[in-house]
Protein backbone atom coordinates (compact mmCIF):
# COMPACT_ATOMS: atom_id res chain seq x y z
CA UNK A 1 0.00 0.00 0.00
CA UNK A 2 1.38 3.37 -0.86
CA UNK A 3 2.24 5.97 1.66
CA UNK A 4 -1.01 7.98 1.04
CA UNK A 5 -3.03 5.27 1.56
CA UNK A 6 -2.29 4.29 4.49
CA UNK A 7 -2.82 8.14 5.49
CA UNK A 8 -6.13 7.72 4.26
CA UNK A 9 -6.74 4.38 6.25
CA UNK A 10 -5.77 6.57 9.30
CA UNK A 11 -8.11 8.94 8.79
CA UNK A 12 -10.62 6.29 8.46
CA UNK A 13 -10.11 5.09 11.76
CA UNK A 14 -10.09 8.68 13.30
CA UNK A 15 -13.20 9.40 12.11
CA UNK A 16 -14.85 5.98 12.65
CA UNK A 17 -13.54 5.74 16.18
CA UNK A 18 -14.87 9.33 16.72
CA UNK A 19 -18.54 8.21 15.91
CA UNK A 20 -19.42 6.54 19.24
CA UNK A 21 -18.49 9.54 21.09
CA UNK A 22 -20.47 12.07 18.82
CA UNK A 23 -23.68 9.72 19.13
CA UNK A 24 -23.32 9.87 22.57
CA UNK A 25 -22.77 13.62 22.74
CA UNK A 26 -25.65 14.15 20.12
CA UNK A 27 -28.18 11.37 21.62
CA UNK A 28 -27.60 13.14 25.14
CA UNK A 29 -27.98 16.61 24.35
CA UNK A 30 -31.26 14.78 22.27
CA UNK A 31 -32.30 13.44 25.64
CA UNK A 32 -32.73 9.49 23.75
CA UNK A 33 -30.17 7.84 25.93
CA UNK A 34 -32.67 6.62 27.53
CA UNK A 35 -34.44 6.65 31.20
CA UNK A 36 -31.48 5.99 32.84
CA UNK A 37 -28.68 7.71 30.42
CA UNK A 38 -26.32 7.83 33.47
CA UNK A 39 -25.57 4.21 33.07
CA UNK A 40 -25.94 4.23 29.51
CA UNK A 41 -22.81 6.49 29.43
CA UNK A 42 -21.21 4.31 31.88
CA UNK A 43 -21.85 1.14 30.32
CA UNK A 44 -21.39 2.50 26.52
CA UNK A 45 -18.04 3.91 27.48
CA UNK A 46 -16.57 0.85 28.96
CA UNK A 47 -18.43 -1.44 26.11
CA UNK A 48 -16.13 0.98 23.44
CA UNK A 49 -12.97 0.58 25.42
CA UNK A 50 -13.21 -3.35 25.40
CA UNK A 51 -14.10 -2.85 21.12
CA UNK A 52 -11.16 -0.74 20.82
CA UNK A 53 -9.00 -3.26 22.62
CA UNK A 54 -10.25 -6.00 21.16
CA UNK A 55 -9.46 -4.62 17.76
CA UNK A 56 -5.79 -3.48 18.77
CA UNK A 57 -5.22 -7.17 19.79
CA UNK A 58 -6.58 -8.05 16.20
CA UNK A 59 -3.77 -6.00 14.29
CA UNK A 60 -1.46 -8.08 14.68
CA UNK A 61 -3.31 -11.57 13.54
CA UNK A 62 -5.15 -9.84 10.69
CA UNK A 63 -1.73 -8.75 9.15
CA UNK A 64 0.01 -12.17 9.22
CA UNK A 65 -3.12 -14.32 8.10
CA UNK A 66 -4.23 -11.71 5.18
CA UNK A 67 -0.86 -10.59 4.92
CA UNK A 68 -1.77 -6.93 5.30
CA UNK A 69 0.95 -5.72 6.97
CA UNK A 70 0.15 -2.22 6.37
CA UNK A 71 -2.88 -2.94 9.15
CA UNK A 72 0.26 -2.77 11.80
CA UNK A 73 0.37 1.47 10.64
CA UNK A 74 -3.38 1.47 12.54
CA UNK A 75 -2.35 -0.14 15.52
CA UNK A 76 -1.61 2.95 17.78
CA UNK A 77 -4.69 4.87 17.04
CA UNK A 78 -6.83 2.13 17.99
CA UNK A 79 -4.82 1.33 21.19
CA UNK A 80 -5.09 5.15 21.70
CA UNK A 81 -8.90 5.40 21.05
CA UNK A 82 -9.28 2.10 23.73
CA UNK A 83 -7.58 4.53 26.45
CA UNK A 84 -9.69 7.80 25.00
CA UNK A 85 -12.69 5.46 25.61
CA UNK A 86 -11.66 4.19 29.10
CA UNK A 87 -10.67 7.57 30.81
CA UNK A 88 -14.16 8.55 29.51
CA UNK A 89 -15.57 5.28 31.16
CA UNK A 90 -13.86 6.11 34.30
CA UNK A 91 -14.64 10.01 34.22
CA UNK A 92 -18.52 8.69 33.77
CA UNK A 93 -18.31 6.71 36.93
CA UNK A 94 -16.47 9.51 39.13
CA UNK A 95 -19.12 12.18 37.92
CA UNK A 96 -22.00 10.28 37.43
CA UNK A 97 -22.00 7.51 39.58
CA UNK A 98 -19.67 9.09 42.48
CA UNK A 99 -20.98 12.52 41.77
CA UNK A 100 -17.32 14.02 41.83
CA UNK A 101 -16.41 12.52 45.17
CA UNK A 102 -13.12 11.54 45.29
CA UNK A 103 -13.06 9.45 48.85
CA UNK A 104 -16.30 7.61 47.28
CA UNK A 105 -14.16 6.78 44.08
CA UNK A 106 -11.64 5.47 45.92
CA UNK A 107 -13.47 3.94 48.05
CA UNK A 108 -15.45 1.73 45.34
CA UNK A 109 -12.11 1.07 43.87
CA UNK A 110 -11.05 -0.49 46.85
CA UNK A 111 -14.29 -2.14 47.82
CA UNK A 112 -15.25 -3.66 44.28
CA UNK A 113 -13.39 -6.37 43.29
CA UNK A 114 -14.65 -5.58 39.63
CA UNK A 115 -13.29 -2.72 39.84
CA UNK A 116 -9.91 -3.66 40.58
CA UNK A 117 -10.05 -5.31 37.12
CA UNK A 118 -10.99 -2.17 35.38
CA UNK A 119 -8.48 0.21 37.09
CA UNK A 120 -5.98 -2.40 36.41
CA UNK A 121 -6.87 -2.42 32.67
CA UNK A 122 -6.77 1.39 33.17
CA UNK A 123 -3.72 2.00 34.45
CA UNK A 124 -1.72 -0.74 32.69
CA UNK A 125 -3.06 1.13 29.64
CA UNK A 126 -1.67 4.55 30.49
CA UNK A 127 2.17 3.99 30.12
CA UNK A 128 1.38 2.72 26.79
CA UNK A 129 -0.38 5.84 25.76
CA UNK A 130 2.67 7.94 26.97
CA UNK A 131 5.12 5.64 24.99
CA UNK A 132 3.35 5.38 21.70
CA UNK A 133 5.01 7.91 20.11
CA UNK A 134 7.53 7.58 17.20
CA UNK A 135 10.21 9.18 20.12
CA UNK A 136 9.44 7.24 22.94
CA UNK A 137 9.71 3.92 20.55
CA UNK A 138 13.18 5.22 19.77
CA UNK A 139 14.08 6.38 22.86
CA UNK A 140 13.02 3.07 24.32
CA UNK A 141 13.97 0.48 21.81
CA UNK A 142 12.43 -1.59 19.63
CA UNK A 143 12.90 -4.56 21.99
CA UNK A 144 12.38 -2.81 25.18
CA UNK A 145 9.57 -1.15 23.80
CA UNK A 146 8.08 -4.24 22.52
CA UNK A 147 8.19 -5.74 26.11
CA UNK A 148 6.49 -2.63 27.52
CA UNK A 149 3.22 -2.97 25.41
CA UNK A 150 3.06 -6.35 26.03
CA UNK A 151 1.21 -5.16 28.75
CA UNK A 152 -1.78 -4.51 26.33
CA UNK A 153 -2.97 -8.30 26.72
CA UNK A 154 -2.98 -7.37 30.68
CA UNK A 155 -4.99 -4.71 29.64
CA UNK A 156 -7.72 -6.95 27.34
CA UNK A 157 -7.85 -10.13 29.67
CA UNK A 158 -8.87 -7.45 32.66
CA UNK A 159 -10.83 -5.67 30.76
CA UNK A 160 -13.07 -8.38 30.35
CA UNK A 161 -13.27 -9.98 33.62
CA UNK A 162 -14.46 -6.46 34.88
CA UNK A 163 -17.02 -6.97 32.37
CA UNK A 164 -17.95 -10.04 33.02
CA UNK A 165 -18.08 -9.88 37.04
CA UNK A 166 -20.55 -6.53 36.73
CA UNK A 167 -22.73 -7.82 34.38
CA UNK A 168 -25.50 -9.48 36.75
CA UNK A 169 -26.65 -12.42 35.00
CA UNK A 170 -26.97 -12.42 31.17
CA UNK A 171 -23.28 -12.80 31.00
CA UNK A 172 -22.95 -13.99 26.89
CA UNK A 173 -21.68 -10.35 26.28
CA UNK A 174 -18.65 -10.37 28.12
CA UNK A 175 -18.38 -14.14 27.00
CA UNK A 176 -18.27 -13.02 23.31
CA UNK A 177 -15.84 -10.48 24.26
CA UNK A 178 -13.60 -13.52 25.80
CA UNK A 179 -14.11 -16.02 23.13
CA UNK A 180 -13.11 -13.16 20.26
CA UNK A 181 -9.95 -12.75 22.77
CA UNK A 182 -9.10 -16.24 23.29
CA UNK A 183 -9.08 -16.94 19.76
CA UNK A 184 -7.04 -14.25 18.93
CA UNK A 185 -4.09 -15.08 21.51
CA UNK A 186 -4.70 -18.82 20.99
CA UNK A 187 -3.32 -17.56 17.21
CA UNK A 188 -0.54 -15.76 18.90
CA UNK A 189 0.30 -18.70 21.02
CA UNK A 190 0.22 -21.38 18.39
CA UNK A 191 2.57 -18.90 15.93
CA UNK A 192 5.08 -18.36 18.72
CA UNK A 193 5.10 -22.02 19.51
CA UNK A 194 5.73 -22.88 15.77
CA UNK A 195 8.35 -20.07 14.88
CA UNK A 196 10.22 -21.81 18.71
CA UNK A 197 10.08 -25.27 17.10
CA UNK B 1 2.60 17.62 6.66
CA UNK B 2 5.08 18.14 4.55
CA UNK B 3 4.42 14.99 2.20
CA UNK B 4 0.61 16.65 2.31
CA UNK B 5 1.58 19.77 1.59
CA UNK B 6 3.51 18.35 -1.66
CA UNK B 7 0.48 15.81 -2.55
CA UNK B 8 -2.02 19.21 -2.06
CA UNK B 9 -0.15 20.57 -4.98
CA UNK B 10 -0.07 18.06 -7.11
CA UNK B 11 -3.66 17.31 -6.98
CA UNK B 12 -4.31 20.84 -7.47
CA UNK B 13 -1.66 20.79 -10.47
CA UNK B 14 -3.19 18.40 -12.08
CA UNK B 15 -6.82 19.45 -11.74
CA UNK B 16 -5.47 22.49 -13.64
CA UNK B 17 -3.23 21.29 -15.72
CA UNK B 18 -3.87 23.64 -18.94
CA UNK B 19 -6.23 26.64 -18.36
CA UNK B 20 -5.75 29.03 -15.10
CA UNK B 21 -2.83 27.05 -13.95
CA UNK B 22 -0.58 30.29 -13.46
CA UNK B 23 -3.07 32.16 -11.33
CA UNK B 24 -3.88 28.59 -9.20
CA UNK B 25 -0.05 28.39 -8.50
CA UNK B 26 0.61 32.03 -7.27
CA UNK B 27 -2.57 31.38 -4.98
CA UNK B 28 -0.99 28.17 -4.06
CA UNK B 29 2.91 29.91 -3.27
CA UNK B 30 0.70 32.57 -1.44
CA UNK B 31 -0.87 30.28 1.05
CA UNK B 32 2.37 28.05 1.56
CA UNK B 33 4.97 31.06 1.76
CA UNK B 34 3.29 33.98 4.02
CA UNK B 35 6.23 34.57 5.14
CA UNK B 36 6.94 35.78 1.44
CA UNK B 37 5.32 39.82 1.40
CA UNK B 38 2.28 39.41 -0.28
CA UNK B 39 1.66 41.09 -3.94
CA UNK B 40 -0.73 43.10 -4.11
CA UNK B 41 -3.58 41.56 -5.91
CA UNK B 42 -4.30 43.71 -8.70
CA UNK B 43 -7.77 44.36 -10.35
CA UNK B 44 -7.15 42.19 -13.31
CA UNK B 45 -5.58 39.39 -11.13
CA UNK B 46 -9.08 38.65 -9.41
CA UNK B 47 -10.47 35.20 -10.32
CA UNK B 48 -13.77 35.54 -11.94
CA UNK B 49 -16.35 33.47 -10.71
CA UNK B 50 -16.35 31.41 -14.25
CA UNK B 51 -12.45 30.88 -13.79
CA UNK B 52 -13.20 28.99 -10.19
CA UNK B 53 -12.92 25.72 -10.41
CA UNK B 54 -15.87 23.51 -9.93
CA UNK B 55 -16.05 20.81 -7.06
CA UNK B 56 -16.39 18.08 -9.04
CA UNK B 57 -13.30 18.60 -10.98
CA UNK B 58 -11.69 19.60 -7.87
CA UNK B 59 -12.46 16.64 -5.86
CA UNK B 60 -11.04 14.19 -8.51
CA UNK B 61 -12.31 11.07 -8.76
CA UNK B 62 -9.85 9.59 -5.98
CA UNK B 63 -11.25 11.56 -3.50
CA UNK B 64 -14.28 11.49 -4.53
CA UNK B 65 -14.27 7.89 -3.80
CA UNK B 66 -12.50 8.03 -0.52
CA UNK B 67 -14.87 11.02 0.85
CA UNK B 68 -17.83 8.09 -0.13
CA UNK B 69 -15.44 5.21 1.78
CA UNK B 70 -15.24 7.49 4.73
CA UNK B 71 -18.62 8.52 4.71
CA UNK B 72 -19.85 5.13 4.56
CA UNK B 73 -17.08 3.44 6.91
CA UNK B 74 -18.65 6.54 9.30
CA UNK B 75 -22.57 5.60 8.73
CA UNK B 76 -21.49 1.40 9.33
CA UNK B 77 -19.49 2.61 12.53
CA UNK B 78 -22.52 4.08 13.60
CA UNK B 79 -24.96 1.32 12.90
CA UNK B 80 -22.96 -1.13 14.76
CA UNK B 81 -22.57 1.52 17.61
CA UNK B 82 -26.56 1.91 17.54
CA UNK B 83 -26.41 -2.17 17.07
CA UNK B 84 -24.57 -2.87 19.84
CA UNK B 85 -26.20 0.09 22.46
CA UNK B 86 -29.62 -0.14 21.96
CA UNK B 87 -32.11 3.00 23.65
CA UNK B 88 -35.19 1.09 23.27
CA UNK B 89 -37.34 4.11 23.71
CA UNK B 90 -37.15 4.86 20.16
CA UNK B 91 -38.61 1.50 18.70
CA UNK B 92 -41.06 0.53 21.87
CA UNK B 93 -44.35 1.20 21.28
CA UNK B 94 -46.12 3.27 24.37
CA UNK B 95 -49.08 0.67 25.32
CA UNK B 96 -51.90 2.62 26.30
CA UNK B 97 -53.80 0.25 28.62
CA UNK B 98 -57.65 0.01 29.68
CA UNK B 99 -58.43 2.55 32.55
CA UNK B 100 -58.88 1.30 35.56
CA UNK B 101 -62.56 1.98 36.94
CA UNK B 102 -63.14 3.57 40.78
CA UNK B 103 -59.70 4.20 42.43
CA UNK B 104 -59.22 5.50 45.43
CA UNK B 105 -57.11 8.05 45.59
CA UNK B 106 -55.03 8.55 48.74
CA UNK B 107 -56.06 11.73 50.78
CA UNK B 108 -52.63 13.68 50.64
CA UNK B 109 -53.04 13.92 54.46
CA UNK B 110 -50.04 13.73 57.28
CA UNK B 111 -52.12 9.91 58.00
CA UNK B 112 -51.67 8.64 54.44
CA UNK B 113 -47.75 10.30 54.42
CA UNK B 114 -47.19 8.45 57.68
CA UNK B 115 -48.56 5.41 56.66
CA UNK B 116 -46.87 5.18 53.66
CA UNK B 117 -49.28 4.51 51.05
CA UNK B 118 -47.86 7.89 49.09
CA UNK B 119 -45.13 9.86 49.03
CA UNK B 120 -44.69 13.09 48.33
CA UNK B 121 -41.66 13.15 45.66
CA UNK B 122 -41.91 13.19 42.18
CA UNK B 123 -43.33 10.57 39.93
CA UNK B 124 -40.89 9.11 37.37
CA UNK B 125 -43.14 9.22 33.79
CA UNK B 126 -45.17 6.90 32.70
CA UNK B 127 -42.71 6.47 29.50
CA UNK B 128 -39.79 5.54 31.71
CA UNK B 129 -41.62 3.08 34.27
CA UNK B 130 -42.84 1.63 30.82
CA UNK B 131 -39.51 1.32 29.29
CA UNK B 132 -36.90 0.72 31.87
CA UNK B 133 -38.05 -2.91 33.13
CA UNK B 134 -36.26 -5.62 34.57
CA UNK B 135 -38.17 -8.62 32.73
CA UNK B 136 -35.67 -11.63 32.46
CA UNK B 137 -39.15 -13.52 31.23
CA UNK B 138 -38.78 -11.37 28.36
CA UNK B 139 -35.38 -9.71 27.87
CA UNK B 140 -32.59 -9.06 30.11
CA UNK B 141 -32.17 -5.59 28.20
CA UNK B 142 -33.87 -3.54 30.62
CA UNK B 143 -34.90 -0.97 28.04
CA UNK B 144 -35.77 -4.11 25.31
CA UNK B 145 -38.05 -5.58 27.21
CA UNK B 146 -41.19 -3.20 26.19
CA UNK B 147 -40.52 -4.48 22.68
CA UNK B 148 -40.41 -7.97 23.31
CA UNK B 149 -43.62 -7.93 25.87
CA UNK B 150 -45.82 -5.53 23.24
CA UNK B 151 -47.80 -8.78 22.33
CA UNK B 152 -47.80 -9.97 25.75
CA UNK B 153 -51.67 -10.82 25.56
CA UNK B 154 -53.26 -12.09 29.52
CA UNK B 155 -57.06 -13.40 28.38
CA UNK B 156 -58.48 -16.00 30.25
CA UNK B 157 -55.96 -15.41 32.86
CA UNK B 158 -56.18 -17.59 36.33
CA UNK B 159 -54.30 -16.91 39.30
CA UNK B 160 -54.32 -20.51 41.58
CA UNK B 161 -54.64 -19.69 45.40
CA UNK B 162 -53.36 -23.07 47.42
CA UNK B 163 -51.63 -24.61 50.00
CA UNK B 164 -52.26 -24.10 53.76
CA UNK B 165 -55.94 -22.39 53.74
CA UNK B 166 -58.83 -23.19 54.48
CA UNK B 167 -60.50 -21.73 51.02
CA UNK B 168 -58.12 -22.70 48.57
CA UNK B 169 -59.75 -20.94 44.95
CA UNK B 170 -58.55 -20.65 41.50
CA UNK B 171 -59.48 -16.89 40.59
CA UNK B 172 -60.08 -15.69 37.23
CA UNK B 173 -58.69 -12.26 37.06
CA UNK B 174 -62.02 -10.15 37.22
CA UNK B 175 -62.69 -11.88 40.45
CA UNK B 176 -58.98 -11.68 41.89
CA UNK B 177 -59.52 -7.60 41.32
CA UNK B 178 -63.59 -7.99 42.78
CA UNK B 179 -61.67 -8.76 46.04
CA UNK B 180 -61.44 -5.44 47.38
CA UNK B 181 -61.69 -1.82 45.74
CA UNK B 182 -58.72 -0.65 44.09
CA UNK B 183 -56.56 1.97 45.83
CA UNK B 184 -53.95 4.28 44.12
CA UNK B 185 -50.49 4.03 46.07
CA UNK B 186 -47.59 5.95 45.12
CA UNK B 187 -44.60 4.09 46.16
CA UNK B 188 -40.88 4.59 46.23
CA UNK B 189 -39.44 1.35 44.33
CA UNK B 190 -35.78 0.67 44.67
CA UNK B 191 -34.11 -1.77 42.40
CA UNK B 192 -31.26 -3.87 43.66
CA UNK B 193 -29.50 -2.57 40.40
CA UNK B 194 -29.23 1.01 42.75
CA UNK B 195 -31.97 3.24 40.60
CA UNK B 196 -35.42 4.02 41.86
CA UNK B 197 -38.63 5.56 40.88
CA UNK B 198 -41.55 6.51 42.15
CA UNK B 199 -44.51 4.88 40.87
CA UNK B 200 -48.32 5.16 41.69
CA UNK B 201 -49.78 2.08 41.60
CA UNK B 202 -53.46 0.82 41.51
CA UNK B 203 -53.57 -2.21 43.70
CA UNK B 204 -54.99 -3.28 46.83
CA UNK B 205 -53.37 -4.94 50.60
CA UNK B 206 -52.29 -8.38 49.61
CA UNK B 207 -53.66 -8.91 53.23
CA UNK B 208 -57.15 -8.98 51.69
CA UNK B 209 -56.33 -11.55 49.37
CA UNK B 210 -55.15 -13.71 52.29
CA UNK B 211 -58.23 -12.90 54.34
CA UNK B 212 -60.71 -14.48 51.33
CA UNK B 213 -58.62 -17.90 51.22
CA UNK B 214 -57.84 -18.02 55.48
CA UNK B 215 -54.82 -19.26 55.83
CA UNK B 216 -54.32 -22.29 58.60
CA UNK B 217 -52.31 -21.26 61.54
CA UNK B 218 -49.52 -23.21 59.78
CA UNK B 219 -48.64 -21.38 57.10
CA UNK B 220 -45.48 -19.29 57.70
CA UNK B 221 -44.94 -18.17 53.78
CA UNK B 222 -46.25 -17.15 51.17
CA UNK B 223 -44.64 -18.66 48.07
CA UNK B 224 -45.47 -16.79 44.52
CA UNK B 225 -44.71 -18.07 40.92
CA UNK B 226 -45.04 -16.28 37.70
CA UNK B 227 -46.42 -17.78 34.28
CA UNK B 228 -44.10 -20.01 32.50
CA UNK B 229 -44.50 -20.10 28.78
CA UNK B 230 -41.75 -19.93 26.40
CA UNK B 231 -43.63 -19.46 23.76
CA UNK B 232 -45.54 -15.88 25.50
CA UNK B 233 -42.46 -14.95 26.97
CA UNK B 234 -39.24 -15.26 24.97
CA UNK B 235 -37.04 -14.72 27.41
CA UNK B 236 -37.88 -17.93 28.74
CA UNK B 237 -35.98 -19.93 25.72
CA UNK B 238 -32.69 -18.72 27.35
CA UNK B 239 -31.25 -20.80 30.49
CA UNK B 240 -30.30 -17.43 32.22
CA UNK B 241 -32.60 -18.49 35.15
CA UNK B 242 -34.10 -20.72 36.68
CA UNK B 243 -38.04 -20.48 35.05
CA UNK B 244 -40.23 -20.09 36.26
CA UNK B 245 -39.20 -16.63 38.55
CA UNK B 246 -40.48 -17.39 42.11
CA UNK B 247 -40.80 -15.53 44.97
CA UNK B 248 -41.75 -15.64 48.82
CA UNK B 249 -42.49 -13.93 51.42
CA UNK B 250 -42.86 -14.28 55.54
CA UNK B 251 -46.46 -14.53 56.41
CA UNK B 252 -46.06 -11.29 59.20
CA UNK B 253 -45.13 -9.39 56.00
CA UNK B 254 -46.91 -10.37 53.37
CA UNK B 255 -49.92 -9.07 55.85
CA UNK B 256 -47.97 -5.69 56.15
CA UNK B 257 -50.74 -3.43 54.73
CA UNK B 258 -47.93 -1.96 52.16
CA UNK B 259 -47.67 -5.13 50.67
CA UNK B 260 -50.00 -4.75 47.42
CA UNK B 261 -51.12 -7.03 44.91
CA UNK B 262 -51.19 -4.23 42.08
CA UNK B 263 -53.14 -4.36 38.71
CA UNK B 264 -52.20 -0.94 37.26
CA UNK B 265 -50.11 2.19 37.38
CA UNK B 266 -51.17 5.86 36.35
CA UNK B 267 -54.91 4.69 36.89
CA UNK B 268 -54.73 2.32 33.78
CA UNK B 269 -54.49 -1.63 33.52
CA UNK B 270 -50.43 -2.85 33.90
CA UNK B 271 -48.58 -2.96 30.60
CA UNK B 272 -47.17 -5.74 29.88
CA UNK B 273 -43.62 -4.94 30.27
CA UNK B 274 -44.47 -4.05 34.30
CA UNK B 275 -46.20 -7.54 34.94
CA UNK B 276 -49.63 -7.45 33.49
CA UNK B 277 -52.28 -8.31 34.63
CA UNK B 278 -50.96 -8.63 38.21
CA UNK B 279 -48.00 -8.52 40.15
CA UNK B 280 -46.66 -8.35 44.06
CA UNK B 281 -45.27 -5.08 45.20
CA UNK B 282 -43.30 -5.00 48.21
CA UNK B 283 -42.01 -1.00 48.40
CA UNK B 284 -39.92 -1.69 51.32
CA UNK B 285 -37.81 -4.30 49.47
CA UNK B 286 -35.61 -4.81 46.64
CA UNK B 287 -37.55 -4.60 43.02
CA UNK B 288 -36.71 -8.17 42.49
CA UNK B 289 -39.14 -9.38 45.28
CA UNK B 290 -42.25 -7.67 43.17
CA UNK B 291 -42.63 -10.76 41.20
CA UNK B 292 -44.75 -10.32 38.21
CA UNK B 293 -47.45 -12.21 35.93
CA UNK B 294 -48.12 -13.87 38.72
CA UNK B 295 -50.14 -17.33 38.24
CA UNK B 296 -49.71 -19.21 41.25
CA UNK B 297 -50.28 -18.48 45.01
CA UNK B 298 -49.18 -21.09 48.14
CA UNK B 299 -49.34 -20.71 51.61
CA UNK B 300 -46.80 -23.22 52.93
CA UNK B 301 -44.82 -23.77 56.12
CA UNK B 302 -41.47 -23.52 55.53
CA UNK B 303 -39.36 -20.67 53.52
CA UNK B 304 -39.69 -21.22 49.77
CA UNK B 305 -36.69 -21.25 47.22
CA UNK B 306 -36.62 -17.96 45.22
CA UNK B 307 -35.09 -17.21 42.13
CA UNK B 308 -32.19 -14.79 42.44
CA UNK B 309 -31.48 -16.06 45.34
CA UNK B 310 -30.70 -19.78 43.93
CA UNK B 311 -29.02 -17.76 41.49
CA UNK B 312 -26.52 -16.38 43.48
CA UNK B 313 -27.03 -16.43 47.49
CA UNK B 314 -24.18 -14.48 48.61
CA UNK B 315 -26.03 -11.31 46.11
CA UNK B 316 -29.83 -11.56 46.38
CA UNK B 317 -31.31 -12.74 50.14
CA UNK B 318 -34.38 -13.86 50.87
CA UNK B 319 -35.77 -11.28 53.14
CA UNK B 320 -33.52 -8.45 50.45
CA UNK B 321 -35.07 -5.38 52.82
CA UNK B 322 -33.76 -2.44 51.39
CA UNK B 323 -30.34 -1.26 53.52
CA UNK B 324 -28.18 1.91 52.54
CA UNK B 325 -25.52 0.06 55.05
CA UNK B 326 -25.49 -3.54 53.66
CA UNK B 327 -23.79 -3.38 49.85
CA UNK B 328 -24.48 -5.62 47.49
CA UNK B 329 -20.78 -7.51 47.04
CA UNK B 330 -20.32 -5.82 43.73
CA UNK B 331 -21.51 -2.25 44.38
CA UNK B 332 -22.93 0.24 47.36
CA UNK B 333 -26.17 0.40 48.07
CA UNK B 334 -25.70 4.04 49.96
CA UNK B 335 -27.43 6.07 46.86
CA UNK B 336 -29.09 5.52 44.34
CA UNK B 337 -29.69 6.73 40.73
CA UNK B 338 -33.73 8.36 40.47
CA UNK B 339 -34.53 7.75 37.20
CA UNK B 340 -35.20 11.13 35.41
CA UNK B 341 -32.65 13.26 37.84
CA UNK B 342 -29.30 14.48 37.07
CA UNK B 343 -27.33 13.74 40.81
CA UNK B 344 -27.92 10.74 43.16
CA UNK B 345 -30.04 10.50 46.07
CA UNK B 346 -28.89 8.68 49.34
CA UNK B 347 -30.89 5.42 50.08
CA UNK B 348 -32.76 5.20 52.81
CA UNK B 349 -33.17 2.56 55.67
CA UNK B 350 -36.25 0.00 54.18
CA UNK B 351 -36.62 2.43 51.40
CA UNK B 352 -38.12 4.97 53.45
CA UNK B 353 -40.77 2.64 54.70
Amino acid sequence: MKEDDIRFAKLLVLVCGAVPLALLVWDQAHNRLGANPQNFLILTTGMMTLIFLTLTMAVTPARKVFGLNWVIQLRRMLGLYAFFYACLHFLCFYSLDRGFSIPGTLHEIVARKYIWFGITALLVMAPLALTSTNAMIKRLGGKRWRALHRLAYVAAIAGVIHFYMQVKADVRLPLVFAAVLAILFGYRAINYLHHRN
Amino acid sequence: MLANGRNRKRIANKAHAGRGQETKWEMSDKLSASHKPLKPVKESNKISAREITPPSVYFNRRNFIRAGILAASAVATGAVYRKLNPVGTDTAPTIQTATIEGVQKPAATATNNDSGFTVNEAQTSFENITHYNNFYEFSTHKEEVAVKASNFKTDGWTVSVEGLANKPKVFTLGDLLKIAPPEERIYRMRCVEAWSMVIPWVGFSFSKLLAAVEPLSSAKYVAFETLLDPARMPGQNSDVLNWPYVEGLRMDEAMNPLAILASGIYGRALPPQDGAPIRMVIPWKYGFKGIKSIVKIKLVETQPRTTWSDYAPDEYGFYANVNPHVDHPRWSQATEQRIGEPGRRPTLMFNGY
